[in-house]
């Protein structure tokens, strides 16, 4: 009795065991593709939204490229570098993905493409992430980006602030190096052309209390820069509203999203016409872009009301990839050196302008300038006043210049006089 | 947790030698006084102490830690392998605090976190206005002495609360660096830390591969293994236990309790510290998010989840953790895998508050059969 009790305890354990090897060696005879993204931390919605711009990409394949059936190997982060890396290194090292799309955030895009130097073999494709040093510094020979990044955004609403009479201004802006890309991206153009950043406020990310800034802000400016994402720019119009102030608000590409336009304040109509700028915007009226609004919509039933920004980041990057695979007929060999010449003469029309790629492989694309505008029904949206297309890395300067000025940061670039 | 289960025996001196009891930490209720079986020790010949020491499971272990990345792939050397025994090493400090001193410190991360800010501050990184660039054979050595330093005060700050108190104060310790570290441009860099923090090239050996990277790691680990073994069987090794358990008869008895408890956080320092710097060579990178509380937390789960009251249990929690962080992934949907993460380590706890050196002990006598011998009692 007692031995058989104790055979099943091993039968058991040895069983258990060996599922778990049978289940890591299927093999399969599909491409794959591994698909990194946020799906824990604070950018766990933004991250599966990305997700479901990459499926859509797949899905409008029907699941197929180059022949092949694609299958994504689907590993997440934190938003941390250290995990980006870990679960990169696990889809191309474990499970052997030849091509390798993502992640999501800045930081990560640096760690990401540090690490593709050590794994020449794999092509590595950018997800959402937007920081100017991942393809402008020391850049990977088999990293790519399709979508322009945080500076690129910027570009064109220097001029159209200053056209809306904005001569001086005060800045406020996360501290981190997405701010400070979006910011060079901002003041580039508007302190060539004569406008002055009085002063700069940089929070660190998350801050509840923005009384110190408020009381620093200035009575001689003609408007505000705001660079916050989501609840802190709330909170800051909240606590700025109930200080008194009153100067209008140019903001950055994720500042005047949703949650801005339900602000419910007493300031509310004073939101009208604040502009900001972004790769895409929600009310495109063109013919791609309400079609991949629809393909969304018809697809994802649990998805946002209209793709997100990430989505759409993750959508372009993983179409480039899929119409590449279809360009070389699935053909990887000879170390991917013809998947990556298609990847290099990409160019195709996305759902917000063209998608093609510079030297460095990053994207140059169209940045379109929106101001907040009521609807019909009363409600507030961001409408496209202005696009500005074919916008470089360099932001519209030329090489020299650019370098002379150097990547942004807290203190590049500088005009307080 | 052994201290509870040592009051127990205490309590009921039958159940001192019972097999299910099994005190790992030798108590000095024993038949020997605390200090004679180290002074007969001292008299036997170091061979003879080797043998009587290693027993068969020591060398099949060790043949399959050396013989791991013989059959291993790349990956499961480096990401499994070599991540876990540096993340055992910081686990194996809040154990030896945890577990044989009773404070339980949520700040063995951020100890951890010293070490690898100031190897980049020392040594090479991205951000060049910073780092010094001194060499490793300099800069190692001064990151793990300053972070014992910053133990010992972390130390010194928190031993005179005790149970959650402690776990507060640490805990407020380090969330305060982590912000320090964010905020701090002109020594941490921010939010963006250091890049490029890459392990050294000794005598031609480049330790960012990662057999070489590995085989370091392991030699760390085991070496702290042994120390942490070593010391519990110290006279230090010993107060300290005797602190965990009444620390009022133990100043009675003319003990310096405080300045125990401060060495114990100073010794518990010097592990994180030489875990710090594995991990940001394993990382090639430090910033604000290796010291969050998310992954101060994570030590405290290693630990736990293997079991603190052997120093082993360390080791053990860090890889079931590597292996649940990394393939929880592929077992269920996307959007739930830390749903899976979250309930293995609640059934662990659930089913064995001793974790999975607990688990083992009790499963044990289950899958011995008859005809095995008996192990000998400790």
């Amino acid at each position: 009795m007692i031995v058989t009790k104790r055979l099943w305890a091993r039968s058991v354990l040895g069983i258990a065991a060996g599922l778990a090897l049978a289940g890591s060696a299927l093999a399969q005879e599909t491409l794959k593709i591994g698909l990194l993204a946020t799906l824990e931390g604070p950018f766990a919605a933004p991250g599966q939204d990305g997700m479901r711009g990459a499926d859509l990409a797949l899905k409008q394949k029907n699941g197929m490229a180059g022949g092949k059936k694609i299958e994504f190997v689907k590993v997440s982060s934190d938003a941390t570098p250290d995990k980006a890396v870990g679960a990169t290194r696990k889809a191309v090292e474990q499970d052997k993905v030849p091509i390798m799309i993502g992640p999501l955030s800045g930081d990560e895009g640096i760690a990401v493409k540090n690490y593709a130097k050590t794994q020449p073999g794999v092509t590595f494709i950018n997800g959402a992430s937007g920081a100017q040093a991942t393809t402008l510094l020391d850049p990977a020979p088999n990293f790519f980006r399709f979508n322009t990044e945080g500076a690129q955004w910027m570009v064109g609403l220097g001029e159209h602030a200053l056209a809306k009479g904005y001569k001086k201004t005060f800045l406020i802006a996360e501290d981190y190096g997405f701010p400070y890309s979006q910011v060079q991206g901002f003041m580039a153009s508007y302190c060539a052309k004569g406008g002055k950043v009085v002063d700069k406020a940089w929070v660190p990310l998350g801050t509840k209390d923005y009384a110190s800034v408020i009381a620093k802000i200035p009575k001689d400016i003609d408007a505000l820069v705001v660079v916050l994402g989501g609840s802190d720019a709330v909170n800051f119009l909240t606590q700025y509203e109930q200080a008194g102030g009153n100067k209008p608000m140019v903001g950055g590409s994720i500042t005047v999203d949703q949650t801005v336009l339900n602000f419910k304040g007493k300031r509310r109509e004073s939101l009208l016409g604040t502009a900001s700028a972004g790769p895409m915007a929600d009310s495109l009226d063109n013919a791609e872009w309400k079609k991949f609004v629809a393909d969304y919509k018809a697809n994802f039933k649990d998805g946002f009301p209209s793709p997100s920004l990430f989505a759409y980041l993750y959508y372009i990057n993983t179409k480039a990839v899929l119409d590449a695979l279809d360009t070389v007929k699935g053909d990887l060999s000879n170390g991917q050196k013809a998947y990556r010449e298609a990847l290099q003469k990409t160019r195709f029309t996305g759902p917000a302008g063209e998608v093609k790629i510079d030297d460095n492989r990053n994207g140059v694309g169209t940045t379109y300038i929106t101001e907040v505008a009521k609807a019909a029904d009363g409600s507030f949206y961001n409408k496209v006043v202005k696009s500005v297309p074919n916008i470089s890395q360099t932001l519209g300067l030329s090489k020299a210049d650019f370098d002379k000025m150097g990547l942004g940061s807290r203190d590049v670039p500088d005009c307080r006089k | 947790m052994s201290a509870a289960r040592w009051r127990r025996a205490m309590n009921n001196p039958a159940a001192v030698g019972s097999a299910a009891l099994r005190p790992v930490v030798p108590s000095p209720s024993g038949p020997r006084s605390p200090t004679a079986p180290i002074a007969e020790a001292g008299a036997e010949s170091f061979a003879g102490r080797l043998r009587r020491a290693v027993q068969p499971h020591h060398i099949v272990v060790a043949l399959a830690l050396v013989l791991y990345p013989v059959v291993a792939s790349p990956f499961f050397v480096y990401q499994i392998g070599a991540q876990s025994l540096a993340l055992g090493l910081i686990a194996l400090s809040l154990t030896f605090l945890g577990g044989y001193g009773g404070m339980v410190s949520l700040a063995q991360m951020t100890v951890a976190g010293m070490a690898g800010y100031l190897v980049a501050i020392f040594g090479s990184s991205s951000a060049a206005a910073i780092s010094l660039g001194w060499p490793w054979w300099l800069g190692v050595p001064l990151a793990i002495a300053g972070a014992t330093a910053f133990a010992a005060a972390v130390g010194w700050l928190s031993v005179r609360t005790e149970g959650i108190y402690t776990i507060m104060i640490t805990l407020a310790i380090g969330v305060a660096f982590f912000y320090l570290a964010q905020q701090n441009y002109t020594l941490f860099n921010g939010f963006q830390g250091f890049n490029k923090v890459v392990a050294p090239t000794v005598a031609g050996i480049d330790f960012r591969q990662p057999l070489p990277f590995y085989l370091l790691t392991l030699a760390c680990a085991l070496a702290g293994y042994f120390f942490v073994k070593h010391l519990v069987r110290t006279p230090f090794g010993i107060a300290l236990q005797g602190i965990r358990d009444n620390p009022r008869r133990m100043h009675a008895l003319g003990f310096a309790v405080t300045a125990h408890r401060v060495a114990a956080y100073a010794v518990a320092g010097l592990l994180a510290g030489v875990g710090g710097v594995l991990m940001v060579w394993y990382n090639g990178r430090i910033s604000p998010g290796s010291v969050n509380t998310g992954a101060m937390i994570n030590i405290l789960i290693i630990a736990v989840l293997g079991g603190m009251r052997h120093p082993i249990g360390a080791f053990i929690g860090a890889i079931v953790f590597v292996l649940l962080q990394n393939f929880a992934i592929d077992l269920v949907d996307r959007e739930r895998f830390n749903l899976v993460i979250g309930g293995v380590f609640l059934l662990i706890v659930l089913f064995s508050p001793d974790g999975l050196l607990g688990l083992w002990a009790k499963l044990r006598p289950h899958l011995q059969t008859p005809t095995s011998t008996p192990r000998r009692q400790a």
